[in-house]
């Protein structure tokens, strides 16, 4: 799975996870230079093994049990009750949906608009450097007051009912935005477009760098039109990170969490609850940590497989495409 | 879908008639239509924080008014000194600025040793090691949120400060290893050799020669982490409880909460907040977009 990538270069397709050459000189004796290479790693790595990985395991351990949080009592091992009660949980499978209609009406807009602005600041005109900060604002804000604001701009007497009723008149009268499931979520899908352009545009931006001039030109003698050329040349040569911008969308657009807990709080009754709100309410709230688990889990291997699915696709249609 | 053969570089000479059917002047003028749509677009991006300043100057009769006021009026800055008087909330700026600051500074210490470790030497189980360590960038942080809850709870971390360092310390190592690695790696062996010649050990070579030469490296992933520990929300509403440890994100998050919003004091202490990011990715964007295409950046 490739969840990095460097879109410079042009082999972006290939697996990251070559430590570079430069060992193949080593510096040093090898015995002692292996020794020097462990101390050098077991500060952070030790870290990182007890931060991370041990979670990671432990996340997998805890959904098989109706956790205890208390300190000193035991916790009962349930085989796979969390998950069975997963399946016979409506809410469970509100938050799926909810999940997946947030990914779904966020991430395809995130990557037209963004490619569609990348393409309109690629070329060396004036006032190129200030448009590009003022699409990434939004990216560098804190997911916490962006959230605070769209909920201002979405109040019943905010800045969107007023556009949409008082000014222009689309709506007959003031959408309470916060208070319904699905207007709730294009309110929250609409934070998450609005954020995410500058992020995708900045992507798109350094991989346009790479493509190569001379094919452009060459195809603009050749007769070939701005729609085919972009096909024909733009297309393949962004193709890796066109692949990244997706992949990483999409498992972004599954985690979405403080936006809904701050608009909505999942509200009203679980209406509006995605599976990571659904998750931190059942452990945090009902204290059913084993249950959370089993949700984390569920969530982290349904967005693995579809990353994989994501990549394997992205790679039949670059075979294509070349 | 069969792309248009085009040879490389190829000079052949096209009919002249064709070159000439390319329509250049049929739609509007390309540079004009081309500001108009950025200009619309940029407006879309800038006005939510416009409007978010004209609120944090208006008073509490006003912020939800119809219509709405774009220019306060009255203007007060009342609610600029209730956030920062009232309720601790300099404190929460403080807070916010040790933990970011102590959080960065042991990361970048930790995962530049790794990333030296990786770029310069061979050693059993470093692939390995490497491809555990990539795993870290491919977890979403909220995934981990439970057992890492359970962790703390066990350290005695919880409702600590030390506990959120720890955690934001250990989230950041994955991406500010493979950032500093790539760098690291680019830089010549030769000078190391050359100054193991002159008798320098790794540690004197990891301190005087790498660490100054990736200094744009090190830049890029300051920026980030300090960033990220600045802002993050989740973590620190689930492990903090004493009111006097809150960060500036959970301040202002339960600025909200309180019976009915006070719009105008929750965007003076949100703008507050902003602006020292605003700033700094101002200055230093060309670091922002080397970060941002050198990996993953999970947000």
């Amino acid at each position: 799975m490739t969840a990095v990538l460097d879109v410079r270069t042009p082999s972006a397709g290939s697996p990251p996870a070559r430590p570079g050459r430069a060992g193949r000189r080593p510096l040093g004796r090898p015995a002692r230079s292996h020794l020097t290479a462990y101390l050098f790693l077991a500060p952070g790595f030790a870290l990182f093994l007890l931060l991370i990985i041990y979670p990671v395991i432990k996340a997998f351990q805890m959904s098989f049990y109706d956790w205890n949080v208390v300190a000193g009592a035991t916790s009962q091992f349930t085989g796979w009750a969390n998950y069975v009660k997963a399946y016979h949980d409506p809410v469970f499978w509100r938050g799926l949906a909810n999940s997946a209609f947030y990914m779904a009406v966020t991430v395809p807009p995130q990557i037209a608009l963004g490619l569609f602005v990348a393409t309109l600041l690629n070329n060396k005109a004036p006032g190129r450097a200030l448009f590009r900060v003022l699409f990434y604002l939004p990216v560098v804000t804190s997911w916490v007051v962006v959230s605070l604001l769209f909920q201002y701009l979405f109040a019943d007497s905010g800045l969107v009912n007023w556009m949409l009723h008082d000014v222009t008149h689309l709506t007959s009268h003031r959408t309470s935005w916060l208070s319904g499931r699905w207007t709730g979520m294009v309110a929250v899908s609409a934070l998450g477009v609005w954020k995410g352009i500058g992020w995708s545009m900045m992507i798109f931006l350094a991989a346009l760098q790479g493509v190569p001039k001379e094919l452009l030109e060459s195809a603009e003698v050749d007769g070939a039109g701005r729609w085919q050329r972009f096909r024909a040349v733009t297309l393949p040569s962004i193709w890796p990170a066109a692949a990244f911008v997706t992949v990483m969308l999409v498992i972004g657009g599954f985690n979405v969490f403080i936006s809904v807990l701050l608009m909505t709080n999942g509200g009203p009754a679980d209406s509006t609850q995605v599976l990571l709100t659904y998750m931190y309410k059942q452990a945090f709230t009902y204290l059913n940590f084993g249950y959370g688990s089993a949700i984390a889990v569920l969530l982290t291997l349904g967005v693995f497989v579809l990353s994989a699915i994501q990549l394997r696709a992205f790679r039949g249609d670059a075979e294509e495409l070349a | 879908m069969t792309a248009t053969p085009i040879p490389a570089g190829g000079k052949r000479s096209a009919p002249a008639g064709r070159r000439d059917s390319v329509p250049a002047g049929r739609r509007l003028p390309a540079p004009a239509l081309r500001y108009l749509v950025l200009t619309v677009g940029a407006l879309i991006m800038v006005l939510p924080f416009a409007y978010m300043v004209s609120t944090s100057f208006k008073s509490q009769t006003y912020v939800l008014s119809l219509p709405p006021q774009f220019v306060p009026h009255p203007a007060t800055t009342a609610n600029y000194t209730q956030a920062w008087t009232g309720d601790n909330f300099s404190r929460y700026f403080v807070n916010s600025l040790v933990v970011a600051a102590v959080s960065t500074t042991l990361s970048l210490l930790l995962s530049s040793m790794m990333a030296y470790s990786f770029a310069r030497f061979r050693f059993p189980g470093r692939e390995v090691l490497f491809k555990l360590l990539l795993l870290g960038l491919m977890i979403p942080a909220m995934m981990l949120i439970i057992p890492q809850f359970v962790l703390a709870k066990y350290l005695h971390l919880i409702d600590s400060m030390a506990g959120l360092v720890l955690f934001y310390v250990g989230s950041s190592l994955s991406l500010n290893t493979f950032l500093l690695r790539g760098f690291f790696a680019a830089i010549p062996v030769e000078l190391e050799q050359a100054m193991q010649v002159d008798g320098a050990g790794a540690i004197v070579r990891y301190w005087r020669l790498i660490l100054p030469l990736a200094k744009p490296a090190l830049a890029t992933a300051t920026i980030f982490t300090f960033l990220g520990s600045w802002d993050e929300f989740a973590w620190a509403l689930t492990i903090i409880n004493t009111p006097t440890k809150r960060t500036l994100p959970i301040a202002i998050a339960l600025f909200q909460g309180q019976n009915s919003t006070l719009w105008g004091l929750v965007f003076a202490a949100s703008i507050i907040a902003v602006v020292p990011v605003i700033v700094v990715f101002l200055l230093f964007q060309r670091y922002f977009v080397q970060g941002l295409t050198a990996g993953a950046v999970k947000g």
